[in-house]
C-alpha cells in the first residue's frame, strides 16, 4: 500500500437531517475546489461501509480530516471504525458557538449568512490541511466571494 | 400504516459527485414540501457510525433510499443496518430516462440538475403515497 503524504483526504458526515451537516458538506467542497485543489481529496463517508476494502483503505493511504456537523461524530467515528484513526478533526458546532451571529436554518439552499459560516469552517478546515501537511499557520488565504463565483 | 408512522427518505451523502446532490435536493423536496406529512429524513452517517437511536427508526419505519451513484451507499447502509427497505432509487436509473438533464456542480445544481432533482422527488412521492395507503 501507498501511504500518501503530500495530499490530505477530508472526510465530511452526511449530515442530510441537520442545516451543520450541510455547512460540512459544503465546507469540505470549498476546500477541495478552492481552498486546497489538488491537494486535499474526499470520500462519501457511507461508501465506507458500502465499498470495498480500497474504500476502507482511504485512512491509511491519506492522512485524514474529518469534518463533523453535530457532536455525534459520525465521520470521526465512521472513518476510525472502517479506515484509520484520522489526523485531526473539526466539529461545526464547536466553531458555531464562536460566533454568535451565525444562525442556521436551511439544510438545503444556504442564505447569504450561512455560506459565509461555510466560508469561516472551510478557512479552518484549510489550516488543519496546512498543519497535516507541516505548513506554518497563517498560511491561509481566505475564501474569496464563493458565493458570487457559485451563482 | 398508522397515523404516527412516517416513512424515512434517505439520500446517499454523495459528496463525490452532482448526483448525489440530485439525490439530496430530491430528499430535501419530498420531506420539506411534497410529503412533510409523512416523511422524515436522516443522516445516512448515523448508520455508517452505528448510532442505536437511528438503528433503531430505521428498523421500525419504512425506508426508502435515494442514492446518486451505482455504489449505492443509502441502500447497502440501511441494508446493513437491518432496516425495512421498501425501495430504492438511483439518480443514474432517471437519468437514463431523462438524458437531457445532465446534473453539473456538487455545492450548487445547475438548473437542468434542479429539474432532475424535482423529477425523482416526484417519482418517490408516488412511492411514499403507496406505501401511506398500505399498496407497497
Amino acid at each position: 500500500m501507498t501511504i500518501v503524504r503530500n495530499k490530505v483526504g477530508v472526510v465530511s458526515c452526511s449530515g442530510e437531517e441537520i442545516p451543520e451537516g450541510t455547512i460540512s458538506r459544503v465546507a469540505t467542497r470549498l476546500v477541495l475546489e478552492k481552498l486546497r485543489p489538488g491537494e486535499t481529496v474526499t470520500i462519501c463517508l457511507p461508501l465506507f461501509l458500502a465499498g470495498g476494502e480500497d474504500e476502507r483503505a482511504f485512512a491509511r493511504v491519506f492522512p485524514t480530516i474529518t469534518v463533523d456537523g453535530c457532536e455525534k461524530r459520525c465521520a470521526e467515528k465512521g472513518t476510525k471504525k472502517y479506515s484509520g484513526k484520522p489526523a485531526a478533526t473539526i466539529i461545526v458546532t464547536d466553531i458555531l458557538k464562536k460566533c454568535t451571529n451565525a444562525n442556521l436554518k436551511s439544510r438545503d439552499e444556504l442564505s447569504p449568512e450561512e455560506w459565509k459560516f461555510a466560508e469561516k469552517v472551510a478557512e479552518e478546515i484549510a489550516e488543519k490541511v496546512d498543519e497535516v501537511l507541516g505548513r506554518k499557520k497563517g498560511a491561509n488565504e481566505k475564501v474569496e466571494s464563493c458565493q458570487r463565483a457559485e451563482k | 400504516m398508522t397515523e404516527k408512522e412516517h416513512v424515512y427518505v434517505i439520500p446517499c451523502s454523495g459528496i463525490g459527485k452532482a448526483l448525489g446532490t440530485v439525490g439530496r435536493k430530491a430528499a430535501y423536496k419530498i420531506v420539506e414540501e411534497l410529503r412533510p406529512q409523512h416523511t422524515r429524513t436522516t443522516c445516512l452517517a448515523l448508520l455508517t457510525a452505528g448510532d442505536e437511536e437511528t438503528l433503531k427508526e430505521v428498523r421500525e419505519h419504512p425506508c426508502i433510499s435515494i442514492d446518486g451513484c451505482p455504489a449505492k451507499c443509502a441502500q447497502k447502509n440501511i441494508e446493513a443496518s437491518k432496516g425495512r427497505l421498501i425501495s430504492s432509487v438511483t439518480v443514474t436509473e432517471v437519468l437514463s430516462r431523462h438524458k437531457d438533464l445532465k446534473p453539473e456542480g456538487v455545492i450548487t445544481l445547475n438548473p437542468k440538475g434542479c429539474e432532475l432533482a424535482n423529477l425523482l422527488a416526484k417519482e418517490v412521492a408516488e412511492t411514499v403515497d403507496k406505501i401511506v395507503k398500505g399498496e407497497n
